[in-house]
């Protein structure tokens, strides 16, 4: 079973973001960036399928500037095998994103597609639903276990209710959810070897895919301030205020 | 222009969200249909009819449907989608499994968790977690939304008379099936639709605890969450996480019980009404967003709270 993961440069989780004075953008200038967690949950769950003999191999794809390469080193320095940098715009819309990834899925024959489910910066939530209903295969998303049985998945889902389990028919696509798996620290050597790992710079003209016309994004703001409040000194206090001032409790 | 809204229901009854889409559709503004797609989903249909200011409501009754698994639903909205403007689903799990797929299908780009409407093609939404807030605006021919309801007031849920028309329509991807699901049971209201929501941190200490705050929710009518922090200690299960990573609620009244307020657990309730924090750290974080704070032992101040309520 071969495995493909995408993967996506994005500010450190651990950055305050802020906008740009002219409200353009969120300012990303000299701020560190980082694979998202979420796609790093993808290719440690990818690593394991492998250590455990169930995939052969495990490709992983970014796409945008050179500068995700830096991210791709950091997944092979997680294991997997090798990368594929298809150099576009950093922040190419999810419908682009999802038809370059159905073109390298198409390429590398691959049986199941792991993504994060969402990127922190644009907290969108599309590009693997997008991939699989372009590649008219199922999608098991918010994934927080996955059991490969021959050419069959079974996937857990955490949905707002519950769990939900589905069983999907290779070639599939999955999203990964927080609770998937820890995923490793690389260690030093494995850095190293990192280095040495193939990887791979396409283009969406060489690959045959279309990008989509993106949405077009008019301001970013930061979002309101909530003030503080009063401190009260007791509960009876508390529900005093409750039920005579905010009026929220009969 | 028309507007379709992909309804989220559990076959018998609407789930309440459908009715904040229903309010971003009037926003918007044009004729408002409602798709029920289920299995044995006549319930769900008739009381889609009712809402108010909706002109007809599509049902699609087949075992296809019965989960609503996004393979099946989204070429059913597909074929349907001709002669709309505007597509909308919740921003819940279901409704992020689908539009997605709907819009690819299209051709188009999707949006995400609008928050608000201010034009019919554009739309401000968070990004970053809810740390910047983004306007968009989209040229594509039908614009497919997901949207937050807990940013939109409910429409009316009676008053209205809309007509139910059968779509005969079976789509059923051949790889893919549902096996199972594990449903929290709980008389509480669902945390998204509650309109008091009372969570826990980590200074509950253990999931036993919890009971105190069940205490307090059941003379509050109220749904119980929790943080990041307590879910991931083992107090309590995933889907009481209110959160970036988890819920977003937006309830008239919000009591934070042991909560630190780490910018993850803010995210997810700041557009609250009212907030109460009850911490013994006076330094908590969760202060600084709180209307009420009150620096205290929770297993004092909490059973106090039930006893005076």
């Amino acid at each position: 079973m071969k495995v493909l993961v995408a993967v996506k440069r994005v500010i450190d989780y651990n950055v305050k973001v802020r906008v740009k004075s002219d409200r353009s953008d969120v300012d990303l200038a000299n701020v560190k960036m980082a694979l998202n967690p979420f796609c790093e949950i993808a290719v440690e769950e990818a690593v394991r399928l492998k250590e455990a003999g169930t995939a052969s191999e495990v490709v992983v794809v970014s796409i945008g500037s050179k500068s995700c390469q830096e991210q791709l080193r950091t997944a092979l320095a997680l294991g997997a095998d090798r990368a594929i940098q298809v150099e576009a715009a950093d922040q190419l819309d999810s419908l682009s994103v999802a038809r370059i990834l159905q073109k390298i899925a198409e390429e590398e024959s691959a049986d199941l597609i792991l993504l994060g489910k969402q990127a922190i910066d644009s907290d969108n939530n599309q590009t693997g639903q997008m991939l699989a209903a372009l590649m008219d295969r199922p999608q098991a998303t918010f994934a927080s276990e996955v059991v490969v049985e021959g050419e069959t998945l079974k996937v857990t889902r955490e949905v707002d209710g519950g769990l939900q389990t589905l069983s999907l028919k290779l070639p599939a696509v999955v999203t990964t959810d927080l609770r998937l798996n820890e995923p490793r620290y690389a260690s030093l050597p494995n850095i190293m070897k990192a280095k040495k790992k193939p990887l791979d710079v396409k283009t969406p003209e060489e690959l045959g895919a279309q990008l989509a016309a993106g949405v077009e994004l008019v301001s970013v703001e930061p979002p309101a301030e909530r003030q503080a409040g009063i401190k009260v000194s007791s509960v009876e206090e508390l529900v005093d205020k409750l039920r005579n001032e905010a009026k929220v409790v009969a | 222009m028309s507007i379709l809204i992909i309804t989220e229901h559990d076959n018998q009854s609407l789930k309440p969200v459908t009715l904040n889409l229903v309010t971003a559709a009037q926003q918007i503004g044009g004729d408002i249909d409602l798709l029920v797609a289920g299995e044995n989903a006549q319930g769900a249909a008739e009381a889609a009819a009712t809402i108010g200011g909706v002109r007809k409501v599509i049902l699609a009754d087949n075992a296809a449907y019965a989960h609503q698994l996004a393979e099946n639903v989204s070429k059913l909205v597909v074929e349907l989608a001709d002669g709309y403007s505007h597509i909308l689903a919740p921003g819940t799990t279901t409704g992020k499994n689908i539009a997605p797929r709907v819009a690819a299908l299209l051709g188009v780009n999707q949006l995400s968790d609008i928050i608000s409407v201010e034009a019919a093609d554009t739309f401000k939404r968070p990004i970053y977690a809810g740390n910047a807030i983004a306007t968009v605006k989209s040229a594509d021919a039908v614009k497919v939304m997901t949207v937050r309801g807990t940013a939109f007031d409910a429409a009316e849920a009676a008053g209205g008379s809309a007509v139910i028309e059968a779509c005969g329509a079976v789509h059923q991807h051949a790889d893919v099936s549902f096996v199972g699901e594990e449903l929290a049971k709980s008389d509480r209201p669902e945390l998204t639709a509650a309109s008091v929501v009372i969570s826990g941190g980590r200074g509950m200490g253990n999931g036993e605890n919890f009971e105190l705050l069940n205490k307090v929710a059941d003379k509050l009518g109220a749904a119980v969450g929790a943080s990041r922090a307590a879910v991931d200690a083992g107090f309590v299960p995933n889907d009481m996480q209110v959160g970036q990573t988890g819920k977003m609620v937006a309830p008239e009244l919000y009591i934070a019980v042991g909560i630190s307020g780490a910018i993850q657990h803010l995210a997810g309730m700041k557009d609250s009404k009212v907030i109460v924090a009850i911490n013994k750290d006076e330094e908590a974080p969760i202060f600084q967003v709180a209307d009420y704070g009150l620096v205290a032992d929770l297993f004092e101040a909490v059973p106090e709270l039930e006893n005076r309520l």
